[in-house]
């Protein structure tokens, strides 16, 4: 990297020689540093602060650590040391018929929710371009007030609304006629929950998605599609070949977050389910959760941790791959 | 950039031109059917935040229907004032006040360097660390809580605010950067580089030329930092444990518990405290919207 600096430097200095003589070796020094420098403090941060706890996630997944062990550290005469035990946890994890169908689970789920919120989100964006003045003001500003809802808050009104006794979905959807929705419990079939946990999770999501699809798609030149349309293209093929690749970018950066969030849910199922999730609705983060919190087998919990990661790492070596190539053509 | 495609829809004013505009386009009063949809769009979106602030206003025996009040009349402000004088909601917003505005400035000002730096300059390590940064967001909170717990305290920093604001910034640092990047790489190059021809230093051009041209991306980014260092509740409530250094979404919590949750309470708190933020979203929401993958030469 550094080498292929050089020699644009020094043509660059070779055509204006004031600049070089203004820029001392001490200044140039500073410059192949000035990056680190730049990057140097949030490094410090990053390090400081997760470093530690992702070393010790790490060791304890390789450990059998469990409520002795715990009694152990504050309590040195009691209990039991923690005790290696390799790669045990992971096998346990690989012979477990419950992790298998969880890592199921959260993978349909997060293929359903990653797609639910892009295309719900981006078909909001488009609206927004196509609506009168004050509506697309009105959605912006409610989009705003979703976005600034605290989760705690939404997720309990969400939870009340598909309450079984006093939800209003309920009543809604009954005096609509579209079934007999009264004290209708919409936990009791999974898949339903799922699509009430989706619909919740979809909405929280929709304000970042939407509103950044609306700052991209405003970046399309019109006279390009103005262009396009004039030389017979369909409303598809403008979509794409003109809006798309110029779209992509920002596109795929929102689908690898999205992915990254939706892998992870964790907290709106377990506030929609009382804090007391069934076995049916683990999600993998649930699973990790309450096999360390519940069952205190921290070491199980810590190799869920770590597979999650594992995974979440391979299936995005495509997109960081791709993201460092964006950062690199600009 | 409104004004700019007002001013375009001016000069062609035949009808047949407009109706194919194009879906990034706006004009000025929308397709029905797209307007229809907009209000159905916005309808579904805001309702739990309706019902959240009309729960409010609304008196206890109004709030557990069978049959639904969709408006709270006759209203009352009692919840309002209870949950003013509910324990520690001054001291829970003044702890807040401090974390955010700590986070907030830190956070943007390091993330800038940063950015700046990945932006700007080819240089050794910085696929690496890319990577980290990207990396970073897929560890799962859940599984750093209680090493994260236990190493604060073994430092000392558990119930501290400055523990809060190194975990906050650890975990919002890396999407500022990123986001923060993209601003930075979307200013030509040429501008700075014009800059010094006509003789500024290199830091001087940075200053005075792409530094403006950023302010907008700065906003955006701090809107999301403040988002998500005023709402965030899991490591709060982990780290914060003694009372008088609750933040405000752990008090919020404090009006739910396993007995009962206080409707009324809950969501006049929650009401009261989602003020700022809609206010200073209100207030910069132009450079938002505008902001968040404008161009310099283009806007």
């Amino acid at each position: 990297m550094a080498a292929a600096e050089t020699p644009t430097l020094e043509s660059s200095s070779r055509q204006r020689p004031a600049v070089r003589r203004r820029q001392p070796l001490a200044s140039r020094v500073a410059k192949r540093g000035g990056p680190y420098l730049l990057i140097l403090p949030s490094l410090a941060v990053i390090g400081v602060i997760l470093a530690w706890p992702l070393y010790n996630l790490f060791v304890l997944a390789f450990q059998k650590f469990g409520l002795p062990q715990i009694l152990h550290m504050s309590h040195p005469k009691t209990g039991k040391a923690p005790e290696w035990v390799g790669f045990a946890n992971f096998s346990k994890a690989f012979h477990d018929p419950q992790f298998w169908s969880t890592l199921q689970r959260t993978a349909i789920f997060t293929a359903v929710n990653v797609a639910a919120t892009l295309i719900i989100g981006t078909a909001i964006a488009v609206l927004m371009g196509r609506v009168a003045k004050s509506i697309r003001l009105t959605l912006t500003a409610v989009l705003i007030f979703v976005w600034a809802t605290p989760q705690l808050v939404g997720l309990t009104i969400w939870n009340w609304l598909f309450d079984q006794e006093f939800g209003v979905v309920n009543y809604v959807l009954t005096k609509l006629h579209l079934g007999h929705f009264l004290h209708h419990s919409w936990y009791t079939q999974p898949w339903q929950g799922f699509m009430v946990v989706t619909f919740v999770v979809v909405w929280g999501a929709i304000p970042f998605i939407a509103i950044t699809m609306h700052a991209a798609l405003t970046q399309v030149p019109e006279e390009l599609v103005e262009a396009a349309r004039v030389d017979g293209a369909s409303p598809l093929q403008v979509f794409r070949n003109v809006m798309l690749p110029i779209l992509r970018p920002i596109l795929v950066i929102l689908t690898s977050l999205s992915i990254i969030w939706d892998f992870q849910v964790f907290t709106q199922i377990y506030i929609l389910r009382d804090n007391r999730p069934e076995p049916w609705y683990f999600l993998i983060s649930i699973f990790s959760f309450v096999t360390s919190f519940k069952a205190h087998d921290y070491g199980y919990g810590s190799a869920l941790s770590i597979i999650t990661l594992l995974i979440m790492a391979f299936v995005s070596i495509f997109y960081i791959r791709q993201l460092i190539r964006i950062s690199e053509d600009q | 950039m409104s004004a700019i495609s007002a001013r375009g829809e001016r000069a062609v004013r035949k009808p047949a031109v407009r109706s194919k505009k194009a879906g990034g386009v706006k004009s000025k009063h929308g397709s029905l059917i797209a307007n229809v949809l907009g209000v159905l769009v916005i309808l579904v979106m805001v309702f739990p935040v309706y019902w959240a602030v009309s729960t409010s206003f609304k008196r206890g025996l109004d709030m557990n229907k069978a049959t639904p009040e969709w408006f709270p009349v006759p209203g009352t402000l009692q919840h309002y004032v209870s949950a003013w004088h509910k324990d520690f909601f001054l001291s829970s917003l003044k702890n807040s006040a401090i974390v955010v505005s700590i986070v907030v400035v830190v956070s943007i000002a390091v993330a800038f360097f940063a950015a700046v730096a990945v932006a700007r300059s080819r240089f050794r390590g910085r696929r690496a660390y890319i990577a980290i940064i990207i990396g970073i967001q897929m560890i799962p909170q859940t599984a750093l809580i209680i090493p994260l717990f236990v190493m604060l305290s073994h430092a000392h920093l558990q119930n501290k605010l400055l523990g809060l604001c190194l975990t906050y910034m650890a975990v919002i640092l890396p999407f500022c950067v990123w986001t923060l990047r993209g601003f930075v790489a979307n200013i030509p190059k040429d501008l700075e580089d014009a800059a010094m021809i006509d003789g500024c230093t290199r830091t001087g051009a940075f200053m005075r030329v792409t530094f403006p041209l950023i302010a907008p991306g700065l906003i955006a980014t701090s809107i999301f930092a403040f988002i998500q260092a005023w709402n965030e509740f899991v490591f709060a409530y982990i780290i914060m444990q003694n009372n008088d250094k609750w933040t405000a979404s752990v008090w919020l919590a404090s009006f739910i518990t396993q007995q009962q949750i206080d409707w009324g309470g809950l969501m006049a708190g929650a009401t009261m405290l989602a003020i700022p933020i809609v206010i200073l979203f209100m207030s910069v929401q132009r450079f938002v919207a505008t902001g968040l993958t404008a161009g310099a030469v283009k806007g």
